[in-house]
């Protein structure tokens, strides 16, 4: 098994190189394609730009919209990554540390969450948000997002607490530290791995998501950049150079995040899998 | 001794876990301040909204003034003889198939050839699972320039040829191909690191004993990593099957739907036909059909594949 051969190395190595290209050409094409004017675009999709053009780009940036979209993007993820952790940790922790009446039905009723896609209850989801007055509203998309990611958030945290030593709740306890002092003075600081894996999760649900805001949003100014760029789209329908650019400006700060947080993505996918 | 009686905290102590002893020992404090958050958001935006749906499925409604016209199973028997809405089913069933049939085996040989810890290896695991960190929306656009017929490949092509270009996303034979193509692109890494997971927890003196015992590699992975990761394989078609029924995104900047709504997937034809047009109690019968579907096959495949497998 150890003596490598050359020629299945070398077939590994082009199949490999095979899949990475196709993976990366349409990125490439992305990328290069905010450089290029109009006709080269439609002459050389894939090619290098043969002079680079930062019109299109310094129209963007220095736009109010696109840094209007990103800014209500983040606050929105943001918001609802803090919410998601607080709520679901403090859940989990109870279900972890407390024993009480009920909690194994309360338990099932949870996870009925991770059973189906929230586009399901779409439409009277839409109608409950208009109840509460939350239509054009982030809180309208912080909340449902929150109790959405709540199911998945509760499961993991749970298990985590549940392998945490009992030995030092017995012994902070015997010093006099109560349930709730506990949970903030040694839970939460011992979870940070877990919590972090959690929350990149949520942050990443959050900024992605589209049919939540299409759904809640109707006011420009709130829009989230998904919506953005469609309505972009919308404007430029045929000038794709300014819509590559508007993609690329976009996704660059994902994969930026991604490259530093993938250890913690991973985790909960693979986490997430093997629990069920 | 004294001391072994002193200072026990109750949950150690074998009590019945009555609501007496919560209340002196702290614990009541902990459940009331921290279970009613998660609870109480979790209640009213996912429980209540999917019986919500099944109550208004049974109305027509058009979204303005008090819901009273209740027609019983109208909604359902329009959406069981909607040809687009078949068309919608039958696309999530190629989704699937495609997955089961191209999409998995792809990550099932990328993980086989990539599961060992070196840095070239790590270097091909983050492209291929890049995809899946991309929004949908953005790998949705990107895909409509690619296979735009005045710009992306059929612009090349038909360039090159001087034929004229092919319009795929256009085409009624073809465009559904093309959120095949995406979804494949945009989801393999995620089964791959799945099974990388999976094959990274195999022992590996099975391994190695197999290779004493002068087994190929190939009659390894068939006898024995394969089998050993039999379970995350049939967590991936779990995810397939639900991921079949709920693409959106993804359609929405491809094709929208089009042409003549040959490519909706269900959730874009409960947006486009229920939310859209205010079609409220249609939509929600969509809905509550969707649930049906995502909770029953899970159901289902989960006793048929999964429980039998015992694994998990």
């Amino acid at each position: 098994m150890k003596r490598t051969k050359l020629f299945p190395q070398l077939m590994r190595a082009a199949f490999l190189s095979f899949v990475a290209a196709l993976v990366i050409l349409p990125l490439l094409a992305t990328f290069l394609g905010g450089f290029k004017t109009l006709g080269e675009l439609r002459a050389a999709p894939f090619g290098i730009p043969s002079e680079w053009s930062f019109t299109v780009f310094v129209d963007i940036l220095t736009g109010s919209a696109f840094w209007t979209y990103l800014r209500n993007s983040l606050i929105i993820s943001l918001s609802a990554v803090v919410l998601t952790v607080l709520c679901a940790s403090m859940a989990a922790y109870v279900f972890a540390q407390i024993r009480f009446f009920g909690s194994r039905y309360l338990q099932s009723y949870m996870l009925l969450g991770m059973m189906f896609p929230f586009a399901t209850a779409i439409v009277p989801l839409f109608f409950q948000i208009n109840r509460f007055g939350l239509l054009d509203n982030p809180l309208g998309i912080i909340l449902p997002q929150t109790a959405f990611s709540m199911a998945f958030a509760v499961v993991l945290l749970r298990s985590f607490f549940q392998q945490l030593p009992k030995e030092l709740f017995e012994a902070a306890y015997v010093d006099g530290c109560g349930y709730v002092g506990f949970f903030f003075r040694f839970t939460l600081p011992l979870s940070t791995p877990i919590l972090a894996t959690v929350g990149t999760f949520v942050f990443v649900q959050s900024w992605n998501n589209y049919l939540l805001p299409l759904v809640v949003l109707n006011e420009q100014s709130l829009f989230t950049w998904p919506l953005g760029i469609m309505q972009f789209r919308g404007e430029f329908i045929v000038e794709w150079n300014r819509i590559l650019a508007f993609v690329s400006l976009t996704i660059l700060p994902a994969l930026i995040f991604f490259t530093f947080t993938q250890k913690y993505i991973v985790a909960g996918l693979t986490r997430g899998s093997v629990k069920g | 001794m004294t001391l072994t009686t002193q200072a026990r905290p109750p949950a150690a102590r074998r009590r019945p876990s009555g609501f007496a002893r919560m209340r002196t020992d702290g614990s009541l404090t902990a459940l009331i301040l921290f279970l009613p958050p998660a609870v109480l958001l979790f209640t009213l935006f996912v429980i209540w909204p999917i019986f919500s749906a099944m109550d208004l499925s049974f109305y027509k409604w058009n979204g303005y003034g008090d819901v009273t016209n209740f027609v019983g199973l109208r909604n359902y028997e329009i959406l069981v003889k909607n040809s687009i809405f078949h068309q919608s089913l039958f696309n999530s069933l190629k989704l699937l198939l495609a997955s089961i049939f191209l999409q998995i085996p792809l990550a099932l040989v990328l993980a086989l050839l990539l599961y060992r810890k070196t840095s070239a290896n790590t270097a091909f695991r983050l492209i291929f699972f890049a995809p899946y960190i991309l929004a949908e929306i953005a790998t949705g656009l990107i895909w409509s320039f690619i296979f735009d017929g005045d710009y992306g490949i059929s612009a090349m092509v038909a360039n090159k040829l001087g034929t004229e270009p092919f319009y795929i996303l256009a085409d009624k034979q073809w465009a559904f191909w093309t959120i095949i193509i995406v979804v494949v692109w945009k989801y393999f890494g995620y089964h791959m690191m799945i099974f990388i997971a999976a094959l990274q927890a195999v022992p590996s003196d099975l391994v190695e004993a197999a290779e004493i015992d002068g087994a190929s590699s190939l009659k390894t992975i068939w006898y024995v990593k394969l089998p050993m990761i039999m379970h995350a394989v049939k967590l991936s078609v779990l995810f397939a099957i639900t991921g079949a029924l709920q693409v959106f995104d993804i359609i929405i900047p491809l094709t929208n739907g089009g042409p003549s709504n040959s490519t909706h997937s269900i959730v874009s034809f409960l947006y486009t036909f229920g939310l859209a047009r205010m079609n409220v109690g249609f939509g929600a019968a969509v809905g509550v059909v969707l649930f049906a579907l995502c909770v029953g096959t899970a159901f289902t495949y989960k006793r048929m594949a999964i429980d039998k497998g015992g694994q998990l």
